[in-house]
């Protein structure tokens, strides 16, 4: 134990490296609900070398990696299941370079998604990338591994679809670039080139360490508004979202419904964000969109809701502090939730169950979905804060969180960023073939299964 | 067990605490310093809520991430929770949880031990405090202020330069005031901070009481520190009224009771957070500057409710607790104030001057930036 201090220490230097107790238990888990389990060791590493010379260390010591970013997805991705080394890549924080005419950015594993932000609308307020509703301390990187969803998923699909480039330590500790960039010095795209992107991506971790990320940029308009429209019946969700997208006027559109304050109790909200250069842009697209929904509000199914700008002004956020906030509802400080992605005219049902959970365990519920790519898709999340200091209350929480995994594959869905019972439950009804193969790339990437041990771990 | 054990596990750890409102850089002291998870507000309010429940044990590590917090409240004004009011609370709770258990860090006790025996956290003798203050006027009833000089302005030759400039103003601008010298004691600000209650109300009480007997109506502090204790923490033991001096030294600008002359400068300002967080004082001290003529005025990125904290908070300008590093708190901010392009770096507070001072020398900086008081550079304007 000592020994391995001591070349982690020569690695990343003294202060970077902790074995002590309260650096092991903050690294034991993540503001989710999964059992914590330490690991032995958290190091700070500031450079791919870095990361690289640690990645041969726990080869030979034979010991377990997980990476580490803004520990946010609630679902306890960087849990080190086997203990080893939590390697925690936020000092790897320097945007390196945004190239305005192919809109793109390339960045170190570290960079959080407020930094970026901040970044791109000090020195390139033209451009943007897609926001997700995390907090801003959770990382670039770490939301795409994740498959992770933002502002700009109803226009161009999951965030992890906007990589444009890679650069990958392996899990044997050889550094590699991933797209244009290892061919030459542009991060434009990963195609015209085989897609080995996606053996990093949704893998949490297990297949390698990201230590750059080349990202699409997209055109940040002058102004943003929002509209949103009103249904109390969750058939109708499918088909107002299908007219919407069908209009491809909207940036964003997310779904919302919770039973406090009471006055939104059976209310389905719709959110639908517009962006534009003028106001006159915005009115053209505010047209198109009630258009599309007349036939629901000439029925009086449905309806646009008056907001005000005190209202928008939370709405329109990025990120958005009401999510965050829903951590806070039963002052309890914590909110789990398992938000597969769904087909969009399954969302009746996924609501359905919602309601039956909610009922069956006697707790209250969060719903948000996002609209990810003109329809192709949806996440849905049945979402439920719990009270962390009342452990009935979180064992009741578990329970929910179990039935709504079973809920989401029932209805046709797949788990978002699964927790790993949640995993396990995906690869029992997976196709035995595509479970082989995930088999065969991870043995084939991590010989020594160092990596991020327990997740995507099939029997 | 107190009331803050029943709250802390509210904490989500989402991690808005680190940042400033526009996420450009990390803006908690002790997380910019150390970067691991445990020594952002998230971590320390988990860890202290651990420490509650049996989960992890008192040891020092645990002691040095409690008391590493600069209470400066970035995490206040940061956290979208409904319970963001409270957080320092929470930590300063733990703090006096330790202390009560005699569980505080050795540094931490001969820092409270000083303020009780001496008065001041060095320890140097109470006949001293008033070492610089020769031709200073003595406080007597009448007076209209009572300038509260403070420990780092009695004790720290920096300190002292601030105090002396404001005093040499209120002198040449015939405003009645008086200092006490060596019966001044500590404002007992600190003590408060790192949970010495039993101190804290010991000095407020032995203050107020002084005041008293001396008829003060109006407090003039130099310190931030002090005006926070005695204008939000005293009022319950006394009744005047509290200014901190930046307050003072408008008034006598636009009262006409300082006249000013060009000084070419560019300079930038950083805000105390006793000034501006604990209590929304941005724009007097930024009015001072654009008053005196020829001054340049340049923000720093993180200002006013944004602004990064020195580090110095909770008796951090003597223990230290931020320090060692490039990273220091104070290191961070002179490099920040230095790409202003400014030749001055301003405070309005004598721990401020301290932190920035030293972190000056520290980032080679000499020759290119200074830091100085407010009423410095008014009184150098006054000449």
């Amino acid at each position: 134990m000592i020994r391995i201090h001591k070349s982690l220490a020569e690695i990343v230097g003294e202060q970077y490296v902790s074995n002590r107790k309260e650096e092991l238990y903050i690294y034991s888990q993540d503001p989710g609900m999964m059992e914590p389990h330490e690991p032995d060791y958290v190091v700070m590493p500031k450079t791919a070398e870095e990361v690289q010379k640690i990645v041969k260390l726990a080869n030979e010591e034979k010991i377990p990696i997980v990476p580490v970013g803004g520990s946010l997805s609630l679902s306890g991705l960087i849990i080190p299941h086997r203990g080893g080394i939590a390697l925690d890549l936020k000092r790897m924080d320097r945007v390196l370079e945004v190239n305005e005419k192919s809109r793109y950015v390339v960045l170190e594993a570290g960079v959080t998604t407020g930094k970026l932000k901040a970044y791109l609308e000090r020195n390139h307020p033209s451009l943007r990338f897609s926001i997700p509703d995390a907090p801003p301390s959770a990382t670039v990187v770490g939301n795409i591994v994740i498959h992770g969803q933002g502002r700009l998923t109803q226009q161009y699909g999951f965030n992890s679809g906007m990589v444009t480039g890679l650069e990958v330590v392996l899990p044997t500790g050889e550094v590699c670039k991933i797209g244009s960039c290892s061919v030459g010095p542009y991060w434009f795209s990963v195609a015209p080139l085989p897609y080995l992107a996606g053996l990093f991506l949704g893998w949490f971790g297990t297949t390698g360490i990201i230590t750059k990320l080349g990202l699409s940029l997209y055109p940040r308009k002058k102004m943003r508004d929002i509209e949103m429209f009103l249904v109390e019946d969750p058939n109708l969700v499918p088909d107002v979202i299908h007219r919407v997208t069908h209009t491809e006027m909207t940036e964003d559109i997310f779904i919302g419904a919770q039973p406090y304050p009471p006055v939104f109790k059976d209310i389905i909200m719709i959110g639908i964000c517009i962006t534009g250069d003028s106001e006159e842009e915005l009115e053209f697209k505010r047209r198109m969109i009630w258009d599309a929904v007349r036939t629901h509000i000439d029925s009086r199914e449905g309806g646009f809701m008056m907001l005000t700008p005190d209202i928008k002004l939370p709405l329109l956020e990025m990120p958005t502090t009401g999510t965050t906030r829903f951590a806070d509802v039963m002052k309890g400080g914590g909110f789990e939730y398992c938000g597969p992605i769904i087909p969009v005219e399954k969302f009746p049902e996924a609501f359905k169950r919602l309601l039956e959970l909610s009922s069956k365990y006697g707790i209250t519920y969060g719903m948000t979905g996002r609209v990810i790519g003109r329809s192709h898709c949806m996440m849905f999340a049945f979402g439920y804060p719990f009270n962390r200091a009342d452990p009935d209350n979180i064992e009741t929480t578990k329970k929910a969180l179990h039935d709504s995994n079973v809920a989401s594959l029932d209805i046709g869905g797949v788990p978002w960023k699964p927790e790993v019972p949640a995993q396990k439950m995906v690869m029992e009804r997976m196709d035995k073939n595509t479970l082989e193969l995930m088999k065969r790339i991870k043995k084939l990437l991590d010989p020594n299964g160092i990596m991020n041990p327990g997740n995507w771990e099939a029997e | 067990m107190q009331a803050y054990a029943k709250q802390i596990h509210r904490c989500f750890r989402c991690g808005y605490c680190k940042f400033p409102s526009d996420f450009t850089d990390f803006n908690c002291p002790s997380y910019s310093r150390f970067r691991l998870e445990t020594y952002s507000t998230g971590g320390r309010l988990w860890l202290i809520w651990a420490w509650l429940k049996k989960e992890i044990e008192w040891s020092e590590h645990f002691a040095e991430i409690v008391f590493s917090c600069a209470t400066c409240r970035n995490c206040v004004e940061q956290c979208p929770m409904g319970f963001s009011d409270d957080i320092v609370d929470w930590i300063v709770s733990a703090r006096s949880d330790m202390v009560e258990k005699g569980l505080a860090l050795p540094h931490i006790r001969d820092f409270l031990n000083n303020i009780s025996k001496h008065g001041n956290p060095w320890g140097t003798a109470r006949s001293k405090r008033d070492a610089w203050a020769e031709g200073i006027r003595r406080y007597k009833p009448g007076d209209e202020y009572f300038l509260y000089v403070g420990c780092v302005g009695s004790y720290e030759e920096r300190g002292q330069r601030m105090a002396r400039s404001f005093a040499e103003l209120l002198d040449a601008a015939e405003v009645s005031f008086g200092i006490l010298g060596a019966e001044e004691d500590c404002d007992g600000n600190e003590a408060y901070m790192l949970g010495e209650m039993g101190l804290f109300q010991e000095l407020a009480k032995k203050n107020v009481q002084k005041f008293k007997e001396l008829e003060v109506k109006k407090v003039v502090t130099l310190s931030p520190h002090a005006y926070n204790s005695m204008k939000n923490k005293y009022p319950r033991f006394g009744d005047f009224e509290v200014f901190h001096y930046t307050q003072l030294l408008s008034e006598m600008i636009q009262q006409g009771k300082i006249e000013l002359s060009e000084l070419k400068a560019k300079v930038t300002y950083h805000d105390p957070c006793f000034l501006g967080r604990y209590n929304g004082i941005y724009d007097i001290p930024r009015e001072i500057l654009k008053s005196i003529p020829g001054i340049k005025l340049t923000e720093m990125e993180r200002t006013k409710e944004n602004s990064f904290c020195c580090g110095g908070g909770s008796g951090n300008f003597v223990t230290d607790l931020l320090g060692g590093s490039e990273e220091n708190p104070s290191r961070i901010r002179v490099r920040e104030a230095h790409e202003t392009g400014a030749e001055i770096l301003v405070v309005a507070c004598p721990s401020c001057m301290m932190m920035l001072d030293d972190a000056v020398k520290d980032e080679g900086l000499e020759g290119e930036l200074s830091v100085k008081g407010i009423a410095e550079l008014v009184k150098e304007s006054s000449k």
